[in-house]
């Protein structure tokens, strides 16, 4: 991969991405067959995704309620008429020749998603063509190192179904390309409406870019649009997005080839070898030769039924993001980090900021110790050993002062390890709340050693009060240091 | 209305169908026919009439979201011309898939 050069590139890479989530339902779009990843080859085919004659598909309730929650929290204009077409192609993994999409009449269309700016300098809004709800092709596999002319066919992803997104070109770097991409598979996982898991498949992306060209005449020239497919995370598309930049900008200088000049071309990304390749010319959209799918009859959405989805909804992460920040007095930032971990940890962060009546300290907690647990350790919040409860008991304690938060962080860990109740850990540990009577005593004691503290004290240096608390922990750990310090400066000044 | 002959060509191409010439001047004779027949609607003004998107007048029909049992893979694998006991057999696929 090129290195990024110091000086702003002489061209403005302009990228629009599709996106293809499968919806979280049970079944598939026009059958009743499993949608689970994973199970043996041909388990979960019918002879309606079979494409098998004299079959019939019936839309999937949920799948369209779950497309459509999708379309809305994209901001979309849902349609009230809308149908399905044929798309015709021939592939071994498509057995009717035919994927049921949507051509014409969409779902929905004309939505937007805001992404940061990488810079954190301001916001953008990236434009939505278009939603729409299709079905899956199969799964065909080729194993070169078996040398046999046979491609195998699994149909079982067949018939899943598919939210097709569709964006505006509207992004301006590969950066922030990934980073519309994490805010959008954080909003549907956060509505529930896909797991958007890339390993099984669940989100795919293919990205459209070209550049923009400012000539010495005045002129900005426009090079083609070239879409890239075959990328397997979100890295490998701002990897892949940064590649085809330089490639078209070096191919520009060499043919001066603009826009419409020469058909679009797709090239598939490598990711070992960190490069995109040509591959078939892709075919023009008349191609696909669509028309109604005659065995489908259309949907019609009214206002009520988009008001009840809508209702439904939940907040989206933009929404709770500043709702937290507001309801809790956390930083933005604080607030982004923990909506971007997730719902689940988002409820737990707020069960523990309940119950201990401050959203900072509840904060801190969730990002420096119980995240970075998480994130050495692995593993989800749902199934974290110190529970909601536990962590408020932890934290109401440093709130009482019975020991410092350094002290606290070593129970927390002791917790962790031992399994162990806050209060079993607290007692074995032998850290006994410091009475106020012993506390005095102690102050007292520190004062009687430390004469030249004393006296600097007196002389107005309050900082040299920092002296006595070392002292304090030897005598007793169980101290807590801020005490120590406010005890040992009313006795002197006492005097 | 007539089609061209590449036209019927290229029609042809992408339904996979290999037509020798003389049979691509008998298609292009009769796909000629057939556009021609539906080419008399084009007199007729269709402003205030609604695109038809389907013949029945039926809306919304859905199934809910519930499994039903699928086929065993070798009632799945029964009528394919080639299968491996797992896997439908076809000649190798090393292109991009056209899913989209
Ligand atoms: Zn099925």
């Amino acid at each position: 991969m090129t290195t990024q050069p110091v000086m702003p590139e002489p061209y403005v890479t302009v990228i629009g991405l599709e996106v293809h989530v499968q919806l979280q339902t049970q079944t598939k779009l026009f059958c009743g067959c499993s949608t689970r990843f994973g199970a043996p080859p041909n388990t979960q085919v019918c002879p309606v995704c079979l494409g098998l004659p004299g079959s019939l598909p019936v839309m999937n309730r949920a799948a369209f309620g779950l497309a459509m929650k999708a379309a809305l929290a994209l901001n979309c204009r849902i349609a009230a008429f809308t149908k399905w077409d044929r798309k015709n192609y021939f592939y071994p993994d498509l057995p009717k020749g035919y994927q049921i999409s949507q051509y014409d009449l969409p779902f929905s269309a004309d939505g937007w998603l805001e992404v940061a700016d990488p810079k954190g300098a301001f916001a953008r809004k990236v434009g939505i063509v278009r939603v729409h709800l299709e079905e899956d092709a199969g799964k065909s596999m080729h194993d070169e190192a078996v040398g046999t002319a046979d491609s195998r066919i699994d149909l079982n992803r067949a018939g899943t179904p598919l939210c097709e997104i569709v964006t505006q070109p509207d992004l301006r770097s590969p950066q922030e390309a990934r980073a519309w991409l994490n805010e959008l598979k954080l909003l549907l996982v956060y509505l529930g409406v896909s797991d958007c898991n890339m390993q099984e498949g669940s989100l795919r992306v293919d990205a459209n870019v070209n550049l923009h060209v400012p000539c010495p005449d005045g002129r900005i020239a426009k090079t083609p649009i070239v879409e890239i497919k075959n990328m397997n995370s979100f890295r490998s598309v701002e990897r892949a997005l940064a590649y085809e930049a330089a490639r078209q900008y070096d191919e520009w200088q060499a043919t001066k080839a603009e826009l419409g000049k020469i058909p679009k071309q797709t090239r598939g990304w490598d990711d070992p070898a960190g490069v995109t390749r040509a591959q078939r010319h892709k075919e023009e959209s008349s191609d696909y030769r669509y028309f109604p799918d005659p065995d489908l009859v259309p949907v019609t959405v009214s206002d009520a039924q988009v008001a009840d989805v809508r209702a439904a909804m939940g907040e989206p992460p933009a929404v709770l993001r500043q709702a937290l920040a507001e309801r809790w007095r956390i930083t933005a930032y604080d607030a982004e980090v923990l909506v971007n971990q997730g719902r689940e940890l988002v409820a737990y962060y707020e069960d523990v900021a309940t119950r201990v009546a401050d959203g900072k300290v509840a904060s801190n907690w969730l990002q420096q110790d119980v995240l970075r647990t998480l994130n050495e350790r692995g593993g989800m919040i749902d199934t974290f050993a110190i529970r909601p409860e536990a962590l408020a008991d932890l934290i109401g304690r440093v709130q009482k002062g019975d020991f410092d938060t350094s002290r606290g962080r070593e129970i927390f860990a002791e917790v962790l390890a031992s399994g162990r109740s806050v209060a079993d850990v607290v007692a074995s540990l032998g850290i006994a709340a410091v009475g106020d009577d012993e506390l005095v005593a102690l102050c007292r004691e520190l004062i009687a050693e430390n004469p030249k503290i004393v006296a600097d004290v007196q002389g107005g240096k309050e900082q040299a009060a920092a002296g006595l608390i070392g002292q304090a922990k030897k005598k007793n750990p169980n101290v807590n240091p801020g005490k120590v310090r406010q005890m040992c400066l009313d006795l002197i000044r006492g005097r | 209305m007539t089609l061209a002959r590449q036209d019927v060509a290229k029609v042809a191409k992408l339904a996979r169908l290999a037509l020798s010439t003389e049979e691509l001047d008998r298609m292009t004779a009769e796909l000629s026919q057939i556009v021609g027949f539906v080419a008399q609607l084009e007199p007729l003004d269709t402003a205030a009439v609604a695109p038809l998107a389907h013949p029945l007048e039926t809306q919304n029909v859905f199934r809910d979201d519930v499994p039903a049992p699928s086929l065993t893979t070798a009632q799945a694998l029964q009528a394919a011309p080639r299968h491996d006991g797992e896997c439908f057999l076809v000649p190798a696929v090393l292109g991009e898939s056209g899913a989209a």
